[in-house]
């Protein structure tokens, strides 16, 4: 049945992109989530009114996350390529596309996490202060903790961005499933294999939708 | 215990500083439930937030169990402040922790030990009256639960000081006097002395020893609980008295007394301390030949004492009247003359 509906279908090169495409979206998640919570702490902690309050640090971390949140991803793949062939030794191939994807999306969620912090009452911030809690002690114990769901609903918008991201790498030679619908399914007009990409980039961000929400959800003790 | 020192604070706004605070002074014993009237914008919030410094005074001094708190380097302070315990109007706890995180969390701060963090927990969760609540989440707790985590959490440390910002308005009546038991209950059973800010009568009246009154960023009436409710000298002060003595409808029930009863003799009683306990009505009928008949009464208890008013009417010829008076006010009762009829005073 499935042979007939996609003829031109190379089932195990269609495995292979699959687990190149999650291959890149797993690692680029994990380093976005590092990166982007300390980015996001940055920009929340040194903000007017906060407690490392700091204009200079706060302006140039907001121009930096502005900057690399506004370069088109096609273009920053390409504007990155001398930094990728240091890094990793060459720019083709998924490990290649990694810097990219996380230069591309880490400081997306820093702003998603900045928002999260700023959603935290004052009033427990003031609380934790008034108990004697030093600084760290209120990252750690309350900015963090309190702000956990907004994290992880913007971890699962970021990761589904990111799916869109590798398909884009994929056109300039990462690999996955971006790769195998450009170069098997456009290139040489087998749109069967385009769509069956699509599908399994569907697939694919269904599940991390629905892994996303069920855990928000656990978080969310309010 | 407390002392403030014409403490000053301002805050800088686009037309020149602002001045919440202009110089108070004001000094609170150990043991003592103090409470800090006021309207909204009187310095209030400012006042109790410069004691565990989360706002720093512009000048003057603050002195907490013999520390000057306002010379404290930072970690000095952070110390400090686990000796000063704080509740808030709105709670302020931590959602993603339970009843017993959220009581553990000063603990941790202070880095007490975990067996020794989980045993003072349960006796505080015995002490607020949270037993069977320990695991629920603070959005599966009603408001005066959630104020009993708030105490529970602000008394972890064995604080010596109690502060409360509004720490019941955002309750219902019921719930406000249960918390208000509660703290009372506290103040005695572990000698704490607490400063509570509070624009709510009742509050002052139900708990506190002493009371002073703000008004825009100066203490203008200060004194005994029992003493300010009795003799209130400031127009403000007795606004806030009117709000527990329900004076406006007496008013408004001794004016239609006058006009239905122009002949009659209308009189205020005002008792205070001992004299309100006794059967005094009782023992005027008995003695003096005269028709009385009681327009509005109430009586006030507060920790210093109670104090009460009773606005009588009373017919009878002008001998019995006068020496009715004389009778009540041999026996300790205060009394003010309302409506003349009789010419007692001519």
């Amino acid at each position: 049945m499935l042979h007939s509906l996609f003829p031109n279908a190379d089932w195990s090169e269609l495995w292979q992109a699959v687990l190149q495409t999650l291959y890149m979206t797993v690692i680029s998640i994990a380093a976005t989530v590092i990166l982007g919570i300390i980015l996001g702490l940055l920009l929340f902690v040194t903000a007017k009114g906060n407690m490392f309050e700091n204009k200079i640090v706060y302006k140039c971390v907001s121009a930096v996350v502005n900057i690399f949140r506004s370069i088109p991803f096609i273009i920053l793949i390409i504007l990155l390529i001398p930094l990728t062939t240091i890094l990793v030794g060459t720019m083709l191939g998924s490990t290649a596309a990694l810097p990219a994807l996380i230069v591309g999306s880490a400081p997306f969620y820093a702003r998603l996490v900045e928002i999260g912090l700023r959603e935290i009452d004052k009033g427990v911030i003031e609380a934790a202060q008034a108990m004697g809690a030093s600084k760290w002690q209120i990252i750690w114990k309350v900015l963090l903790p309190e702000s956990l769901p907004a994290l992880s609903s913007g971890i699962t918008v970021t990761a589904i961005a990111l799916v869109g991201f590798t398909a884009m790498a994929g056109v300039i030679g990462a690999g996955g499933l971006g790769t195998l619908a450009y170069n098997e399914g456009y290139e040489r007009g087998n749109s069967d294999v385009t769509i069956l990409s699509t599908i399994c980039i569907l697939i694919i961000v269904f599940i991390l939708q629905f892994i996303g929400d069920f855990i928000t959800k656990k978080l969310d003790k309010r | 215990m407390i002392q403030l020192k014409s403490i000053k604070k301002s805050y800088p706004s686009k037309n020149g500083a602002v001045e919440a605070l202009s110089g108070i002074d004001l000094s609170i014993r150990q043991g003592e439930i103090f409470g800090i009237i006021g309207y909204s914008g009187a310095g209030k919030s400012t006042l109790i937030r410069l004691i565990n410094r989360l706002e720093q005074p512009t000048s003057g001094r603050l002195i907490v169990d013999g520390k000057e708190i306002s010379s404290l380097s930072k970690k000095e302070l952070r110390e400090a402040r686990k000796d000063i315990g704080m509740i808030f109007q709105h709670f302020n706890l931590l959602w993603s922790r339970t009843v017993k995180g959220n009581i553990s969390f000063p603990l941790e701060v202070a880095g007490v030990k975990k067996a020794e963090r989980k045993k003072r927990v349960q006796e505080l969760i015995k002490l607020v009256g949270l037993e069977g609540r320990e695991n629920a989440y603070p959005s599966q707790l009603s408001g005066g639960q959630k104020q009993r985590v708030g105490i529970a959490r602000a008394l972890a440390n064995n604080p010596k000081v109690l502060l409360c910002d509004e720490a019941t308005s955002a309750l219902d009546p019921k719930t406000t006097n249960s918390i208000l038991d509660l703290l009372l209950n506290i103040n005695k059973k572990l000698g704490l002395t607490i400063v509570m800010i509070t624009h709510e009568m009742h509050v002052v009246k139900k708990i506190c020893h002493k009371v002073a009154v703000l008004d825009t960023g100066k203490i203008v009436e200060e004194g005994n609980v029992l003493d300010v409710f009795q003799n209130p000298k400031m127009a403000i002060t007795k606004e806030f008295v009117k709000q527990i003595t329900h004076q406006e409808e007496a008013d408004e029930a001794v004016d239609l007394m006058k006009q239905t009863h122009p002949s009659g003799t209308i009189i205020k009683l005002l008792f205070k301390g001992d004299s309100a306990k006794r059967p005094i009505i009782n023992e005027l009928f008995q003695r003096q030949r005269v028709e009385i008949n009681i327009l509005e009464g109430n009586i006030s208890q507060t920790q210093n004492g109670a104090f009460g008013t009773l606005t009588l009417l009373i017919d009878g010829n002008i001998r019995e009247i006068k020496s009715a008076i004389d009778y009540i006010e041999q026996q300790g009762v205060g009394v003010e003359v309302i409506q003349d009829a009789a010419q007692l005073i001519s």
